[in-house]
């Protein structure tokens, strides 16, 4: 029997995976020392848990040991890759290039540096969600420190093009942060061939737990610093002061482990019944995908309904289908997605759009019933629009003057 | 396993079961991103806000005035910060026995200029100095920030936090307390305490690592410290710690419950350690101001300097007993307790912080006087 309700927004958070919290449990009670005690086994044991998290942490991204930077989530990881390096490299410069359809996190975070002094360029998205490359050649000045552009988006999933990106960086001497919260664990990751020097990502996008995550800041060519955020006994190289979340970081390193030895068989398994699912959902007609279809996230659709109402839309499978038109961070609010926006939907169509975000753990049986009941959903909707009438009458709506009420 | 006697309690303590069990179902069932807005993120959300009423009602606060953090540090760091930046304190005035989260960070600010530091002196036990408190609060130009923590967490000294709360009054300053050692420990009654800020971390009282809070009083507003959504209402952006959050609130719960007989028996422990130590051990002595203003958890025993006790910490865990030289966020480093330095200066002793739990026995407090004999 099918249990409801189906659970497709994995993008705002996914399931733990019951071998992570089997990894934790120990820690919580049994091994439960401060990882900075130094004097007694207790201690002992906290920290070589957290070692050894470390070092498989690391080895999904291709990074050492000593460059991975324990934090409390991305959020905080993106609030120090970017305010620690403009504080660090304050005598170099003060400009910071980003993009218009990061997460909160960064675009606050800019907002932020801008209030205090700094500068930002925010590059606009082409239609299909990449960034322009050459426009971000063009945008470099002799100011600039930092290159601030996401891995994965977390609404389309669309793919940035990071190689690319890391060797315009290099070739004019800037630094290269990536939030990469929503890829890592779900594509191949590596900081060395991706020429990343900074970069965020979570434990809960990846099946581990809520309340940590970690910055990737490269130690060799070139060394990387950035300005802690958080003053204190000077944990994690000083980088990142504060008791370490040991059962945290334990379930976080199990994660990541599971991510790199599963990721292919994931891969497979989830692309198979993402593809099932946007092809019969892209069979309703007047559907249409957002985001570049190539270069994406295996597991992430995000597809606008045109004539349905979004509110309607999502209020008609909620109860029975988890989904979001957006993200997470600001799904509370009514407003359209600024990322559809910003690849140049109007506000109709970025209402009624919906963000697919599958796990390995969804099912095809979870699937074909999404499938039915959007489809359903979508069709029973457009039966009481008036929009879909005219539509159907052949009538451009964009042609119609609208009286102002 | 080899029956170890953990006394470093003050460091962090074992989760209790009891949380733990409370936490489970946000492991594992309940585990939607709590902005979401169907179902599985409205029971988490729900969760959320029922952790932090009940948090807000154990230290007689108002809901609004509770966020949930990543525990201390970052806690401590946030009120600091937007003291000076967003609330205009161009003078700090903190004590050189403050926890690292709070002396690096107005350190921090100083060397930037943002704020003027000065450090309150300390009386010979390791008190606040109040006359030289209120001087610097009377003869300063600027708007002060007030950041003395509540009880120290290497020696256990208590502050009169409404006596430093009333002064800030006085002199229209701002005031934070580093609360972590206390929250917990002690019975809050924010409603009538006169203070802006106080922080607390849940894994000093049986609850989890990686989540504590931070009190912002009502009339009080702030900056976020960390940028991003939308969050703790605006205030701290970032994917809660569910099942964390969750975990804080029953450890709180529990402590409140049960503080009465814990603070007793604790306290009990401590005094008969103490006594033990002074009949067995010569030349033994205590830090802080061990018998007036002092936290029931902690005792900070000071051992004259011979070549057997200089490896004191390293023979008492050959002996499975744990405990510290001090905090535990600074005793990697060689370099001596910053708090006894401050108060005694160049000591010939060897410092041993032993902290104490509901979970410790007078008979462990034997076992380690036994010890303690054939060691020194």
């Amino acid at each position: 029997m099918l249990k409801l309700p189906v659970y497709l927004d994995n993008n705002a958070t996914t399931p733990m995976d019951p071998r992570v919290l089997e990894a934790m449990l120990p820690y919580f009670t049994e091994h439960f020392g401060n990882a900075a005690s130094r004097n007694h086994p207790f201690g002992w044991e906290a920290e070589e848990a957290v070692d050894y998290a470390r070092e498989q942490v690391a080895k999904l991204v291709g990074a050492d040991a000593k460059e991975i930077i324990f934090t409390s989530g991305a959020t905080e990881g993106d609030n120090l890759g970017i305010k620690g390096v403009y504080e660090m490299y304050a005598t170099k410069g003060n400009h910071i290039i980003t993009c218009t359809t990061e997460h909160k996190a960064v675009l606050d975070t800019c907002k932020h540096i801008e209030k205090t002094g700094g500068e930002v360029t925010y590059l606009q998205v082409q239609p299909d969600g990449l960034i322009d490359l050459k426009e971000l050649e063009a945008a470099i000045k002799p100011t600039t420190i930092l290159i601030a552009i996401m891995y994965a988006n977390n609404e389309i999933g669309v793919v940035q093009p990071v190689k690319e990106i890391s060797a315009i960086a290099r070739k004019h001497g800037v630094l290269f942060f990536t939030d990469a919260t929503q890829a890592v664990g779900k594509i191949p990751v590596d900081v060395q061939k991706d020429g990343i020097d900074i970069m965020a990502f979570t434990g809960h996008k990846m099946y581990g737990p809520k309340g940590v995550g970690a910055i990737y800041v490269r130690r060799k060519n070139p060394r990387v610093k950035v300005t802690a955020q958080m003053d204190g006994g000077g944990h994690e190289r000083g980088m990142r002061s504060g008791t370490l979340n040991v059962p945290g970081i334990v379930g976080f390193g199990k994660a990541c482990e599971i991510c790199r030895l599963d990721m292919e068989k994931d891969t497979a398994h989830i692309k198979v019944l993402r593809d099932k699912l946007e092809n019969s959902l892209l069979q309703i007609e007047e559907s249409y995908l957002n985001g570049n279809k190539e270069h994406r996230l295996p597991h992430v659709s995000n597809i606008s309904f045109k004539y349905v109402e979004g509110e309607g839309l999502l209020m008609g499978f909620n109860k029975n289908i988890a989904l979001s038109s957006g993200s997470a961070c600001t799904s509370a609010s009514l407003e359209p997605s600024y990322v559809l926006k910003a690849l140049g939907l109007g506000d109709d169509l970025a209402h009624s759009s919906l963000r697919f975000g599958l796990s390995r753990f969804t099912t095809e049986e979870q699937i074909d019933y999404t499938i039915e009941q959007i489809t359903n959903t979508v069709n029973k909707l457009r039966e009481m629009s008036p929009l879909w009438e005219m539509f159907k009458e052949g009538i451009d709506i964009n042609t119609i003057e609208w009286a102002h009420h | 396993m080899i029956n170890r006697i953990y006394l470093d309690n003050a460091a962090t303590t074992s989760l209790d079961p009891e949380v733990l069990n409370e936490m489970m179902p946000y492991l594992t069932t309940y585990f939607g991103n709590p902005s979401s807005i169907y179902s599985y993120g409205r029971e988490t959300r729900l969760a959320i806000e029922n952790a932090r009423k009940t948090v807000a009602k154990l230290l007689n606060a108002h809901p609004a005035e509770i966020f949930f953090t990543s525990g201390g540090t970052e806690s401590s760091n946030t009120a600091i910060t937007a003291a000076v930046r967003d609330l205009g304190c161009k003078h700090i005035i903190s004590s050189k026995i403050e926890h690292h989260a709070t002396l690096h960070t107005v350190e921090y600010l100083s060397k930037q200029g943002e704020a003027l530091l000065s450090y309150v002196n300390l009386l010979p036990n390791g008190q606040i100095d109040m006359a030289h408190l209120e001087q610097l609060l009377a003869g300063s130009t600027e708007k002060c920030l007030v950041t003395l923590m509540h009880a120290n967490n290497e020696i256990g000294n208590m502050l009169d936090i409404h006596a430093v709360g009333n002064l800030c009054k006085k002199y229209d300053a701002v005031f934070h307390s580093d609360t972590v050692q206390t929250v917990g420990h002690f019975p809050f009654d924010l409603r009538n305490t006169p203070v802006h800020f106080i922080t607390g971390a849940g894994h000093k009282f049986h609850g989890p690592k990686g989540v504590g809070i931070l009190y912002i009083n009502e009339q009080i507003k702030i900056k976020p410290f960390i940028n991003g959504g939308s969050q703790e209402r605006n205030m701290r952006a970032g994917t809660e710690n569910l099942y964390g959050i969750i975990g804080f609130a029953k450890a709180l719960e529990l402590a409140t419950q049960h503080y009465e007989s814990d603070s007793n028996y604790i306290g009990d422990l401590k005094f008969y350690m103490k006594e033990q130590l002074e009949k067995n051990i010569p030349g033994v002595t205590f830090n802080g101001d061990v018998l007036g203003k002092s936290l029931y958890a902690v005792l900070s025993a000071s051992f004259p300097m011979t070549d057997k006790s200089e490896m004191l910490l390293f023979n008492l865990d050959i002996n499975n007993i744990c405990a510290s030289g001090g905090s535990a966020c600074t005793s990697g480093a060689d370099i001596g307790s910053h708090v006894i330095h401050a108060i005694y200066g160049n000591t010939n002793t060897v410092t041993v912080r032993f902290s104490f739990s509901k979970h410790n026995t007078k008979a462990e407090i034997d076992t380690v006087i036994e010890k303690l004999k054939s060691i020194v």
